[in-house]
């Protein structure tokens, strides 16, 4: 029984990386059909900035955690506008596959642009919770698990909020319905298309420093954190916010319990065996958990 | 007038591969070996991506499957080397399919996302059974050796070997495409629904695809491992099938011949061209580049000017020339109607 | 007194398809004009031109400025309130936040007060989802969003389209209101040329991309040639 509140809990927390990123991968899916390959390298290449902040002295100190941290949300969020305007505003006007490709391109240049600048070598990235656990009934919840969920909900909750009850937020969500009537309405589409960018390269950078500590920083360390992310969207049903975190929470969840339970599955079987699972789920509900499945009249 | 080209064109590829190790250097020899194999690999892959219109990332892990199959059956089981090239790609074959069979059920970008998993699964498949594998240690093969009473440097019997498989592979492609799958593929490249309602089953068509591309990957992955006589579960990560990737919009996807181009990039850029043109930069800008991860940033420079510039590739710049025509990338072309590829 | 919008010799293209071949037309202020004519004929395509959904080429004067090469963030904000063909609700959100949305560009806290008034009902439909309106209810709604624009001319794409004759005789019946009480002007697009030609004062009837024939309401509809060729009725 403990054991299985503690599968419980690190799933819980490993999802809510997973959920953060799958957010990103439909905020801008919703808003472009375009899905964002570069999402994964977007996240760990900030990661390394907050790394940067954190160890190398910038105007004779380096930052201390929880600055840098929020520092490179910004950064993040510059960033990630900065890359929709330069490198994908001109493929507006091109097939959504170019743009695709476009973002391939991009997961390239990130993933040799910070083995070029920080070096392929792991790195250790610090986290802002203590290693000890809480015994409660004795079960061991461990700290760094709670605080991983605790912030990635968090910026998730936020992100919401803003989406559900700010002016922008409402006009984001009408571009992503209807982007003409948006327009005709003077809603600057272009521009909010960046806006999603700069929130999704966010919510990746939360992903990518929660998920560093324990998984070490690396150019490639968030590969294949992408294709769980990519396969908890799915599991929600693409278009779905709301099932993107729930199938990233529930992905997590469910590795962990297969990872504890059913003993073939190492650790180097997560992924094939979540890929296993995207598919099964597909042939079952092919419009995912939460995905309505839209009938195209011809 | 276009088939003689392409006549003409075949011939003089022919000479110049027969003329090349005659005027080359054992090693430059040696690389162009490796041309004629990211060929073949390439051809597969534009079935898939130029043809079909499905984008993968995940066609270097079936390069993967062959090199992994040809050096088990020659280091544990005594096979020769060349014999085992059909099955190679046999096996790299089914795994495309049984691969296709579920994913065809997703659309364009979240197909090429699950492909993006291929490669990293199969890294991982390959560490989770080393007594089969040889875990993360690989396997080593028995060096190239002559054959047939012919004697002959290694890095020539390699490029002998590799291009003349290269060429049927060639053939093979030219033919696939040409018939009635060759208008199936082009079909749901050019719009899923018009095909489904002409009654070509799109997921069929699809897994297909991915079937033959893995098939010829298979066959490139055995001569790969051939070549350079080991294997690992790191000679083929997932920067293997970007390349690939970008080596068919180089080249141009959609065109068969393009594909040499794209090959001759593949081979070059790692090797040749991408660390001078990186000591070109560092001489202006004093950093240190041939650090690792500065080839990929060039390659993922490369394609975001060819998806600016050219995204029809070098196939489609030369027909530009030829013809005055521009042409519209293959794999973009969807909801377009169909323009007229090039084999 | 120079006209509220000037259309001066506007064509406009699909990809290889010309759709408009040079169509000039006036809305003077506080006025409602109806442009009619057959399928194809270019009559959404106009509208499409002037809020710069479709590229165009020759003038179109708004309130005195030319509108150069903006797109319709621009027109929108210039104060022309276009309401599409399909009416362009947002079909995911609700009631509410679709006219939360008709109140995008303008400062301040939106009067819905002013737009209950024409439109009491929608108060009590504030969080139904907007794409299960009836057609008319969506018509109306998209009516109310784009009053909420508070615009000093309205664009009105194909209103009575898939609506029963008594619902498009009530949309007709507020737009009359609005343009009374509110001075708004309205260029209305409509193939039902009947009840457009009840509600506008002066019309013009474009036939493949250019202006055949215009004039007031009265004379066209008392004219028994024109009737027959051009209006159908």
């Amino acid at each position: 029984m403990q054991q299985f509140f503690q599968a419980l809990f690190s799933g819980l927390a490993d999802g809510s990386i997973y959920a953060s990123l799958a957010l990103a991968l439909v905020l801008i899916y919703k808003a472009t059909e375009v899905i964002n390959f570069a999402q994964g390298e977007m996240a760990m290449f900030t990661t390394y900035i907050a790394y940067a902040l954190l160890t190398h002295p910038h105007f004779g100190h380096t930052f201390s955690y929880w600055p840098a941290f929020f520092l490179t949300l910004v950064i993040a969020f510059v960033f990630g506008v900065g890359l929709q305007r330069i490198v994908i505003k001109p493929l507006e006007r091109a097939s959504v596959l170019t743009v695709v490709m476009a973002t391939i391109a991009l997961l390239v240049i990130l993933n040799g642009l910070a083995a070029w600048i920080w070096s392929p070598e792991l790195k250790f990235f610090p986290s802002p919770f203590p290693t000890s656990t809480w015994v409660i009934g004795g079960v061991h919840i461990s700290k760094q698990d709670t605080g991983t969920f605790g912030v990635t909900i968090a910026c998730v909750v936020v992100l919401w909020l803003f989406f559900r009850f700010t002016k922008l937020g409402l006009a984001m969500r009408a571009g992503a319905v209807n982007p003409v009537a948006a327009r005709l309405l003077g809603v600057r589409t272009s521009w909010l298309l960046a806006l999603g960018w700069g929130f999704a390269a966010v919510l990746g950078a939360v992903s990518g420093m929660m998920s560093a500590p324990t998984n070490f920083l690396s150019p490639s360390m968030m590969q294949a954190v992408l294709i769980f992310a990519f396969a908890g969207a799915i599991l929600g049903g693409l278009e779905s916010p709301v099932g993107a975190v729930a199938g990233g929470l529930g992905l997590g969840v469910l590795l962990s319990m297969l990872g504890t339970y059913v003993h073939p599955v190492t650790p180097e079987l997560r992924l094939p065996v979540a890929l296993l699972i995207l598919l099964v789920v597909l042939l079952i509900r092919p419009a995912g958990l939460f995905g309505r499945v839209v009938v195209r009249r011809v | 007038m276009r088939s003689r080209l392409g006549y003409i064109g075949f011939a003089v590829l022919v000479a110049a591969v027969v003329v090349a190790p005659l005027v080359s250097t054992h090693y430059r020899t040696y690389q162009l070996a490796f041309v004629a194999i990211y060929l073949i690999a390439l051809l597969g892959l534009n079935i898939l991506t130029g043809f079909t219109g499905q984008i993968s990332l995940g066609h270097g892990a079936f390069l993967g499957v062959g090199a992994y199959v040809t050096t088990i059956l020659v280091v544990d089981h005594g096979w020769n080397d060349l014999l085992t090239l059909p099955v190679a790609g046999v096996v790299a074959g089914v795994a495309g399919l049984a691969f296709g069979l579920p994913a065809t059920r997703f659309a364009g970008p979240y197909l090429a996302l699950a492909t993006f998993a291929i490669p990293l699964s199969f890294i991982g498949l390959l560490k989770r059974f080393p007594h089969f594998t040889g875990g993360t240690l690989g396997k080593q093969l028995p060096s190239v050796h002559s054959q047939f009473g012919i004697h002959a440097n290694s890095s020539v019997w390699i490029y002998w070997v590799s291009w003349i498989v290269a060429l049927v592979m060639f053939l093979l492609a030219f033919m696939l495409v040409r018939g009635r799958l060759g208008r199936a593929l082009r079909s749901v490249r050019d719009s899923e629904i018009a095909a489904t309602a002409s009654g070509v089953s799109t997921a069929g068509v699809k897994t297909l695809a991915f079937g033959i591309s893995a098939f010829f990957c298979g066959i490139a992955g055995g001569l790969f491992a051939i070549a350079v006589t080991y294997v690992n579960p790191d000679t083929f990560p997932i920067d293997l099938s970007i390349l690939l990737l970008v080596g068919i919009v180089l080249g141009g996807a959609g065109s068969l011949s393009g594909m040499i181009f794209g090959a001759l990039f593949v081979e070059f850029i790692r090797i040749t061209w991408g660390p001078a043109l990186l000591d070109l930069f560092s001489q202006v800008h004093h950093i240190n580049t041939r650090a690792p991860g500065s080839s990929l940033v060039v390659y993922g420079v490369v394609l975001l000017l060819v998806l600016y510039i050219a995204p029809a590739g070098a196939a489609g710049l030369v027909r530009q020339l030829l013809t005055g025509k521009t042409a519209v990338a293959a794999w973009a072309k969807q909801g377009r109607t169909a323009a007229e590829d090039q084999a | 007194m120079a006209p509220l919008l000037e259309l001066k010799d506007v064509s406009a293209r699909y990809g290889q398809v010309a759709a408009l071949h040079g169509v000039s037309l006036t809305v003077e202020e506080g006025e409602i004009v109806a442009l009619l004519g057959a399928n194809g004929a270019g009559k959404t395509t106009t509208l499409r031109a002037v809020s710069g959904t479709v590229r165009r080429a020759g003038d179109v004067v708004f309130a005195g400025k030319r509108l150069g090469r903006s797109g319709p963030e621009v027109t929108a904000r210039a104060g022309i309130a276009h309401v599409p063909e399909g009416r362009g609700i947002f079909a995911e959100l609700t009631v509410w936040d679709n006219l939360r949305m008709g109140a995008y560009m303008r400062r301040g806290r939106p009067d819905f007060r002013m737009v209950l008034d024409y439109f009491p009902w929608l108060e009590a439909r504030r969080n139904q989802q907007a794409g299960t309106l009836s057609g008319g209810e969506q018509q109306m709604l998209a009516l109310a969003r784009a009053f909420l624009q508070r615009p000093r001319l309205l664009m009105l794409d194909e209103p009575s389209l898939g609506l029963a004759p008594l619902v498009t005789r009530e949309v007709f019946r507020v737009v009359g209101d609005l343009n009374q009480k509110e001075g708004l002007a309205v260029l209305v697009v409509e193939q039902n040329a009947a009840i457009a030609l009840n509600t506008a004062g002066r019309a013009y009837v474009l036939e493949t991309g250019n202006v055949a024939i215009s004039g007031t309401s009265d004379a066209l509809k008392s004219d028994d040639a024109v009737r027959s060729a051009y209006l159908g009725y």
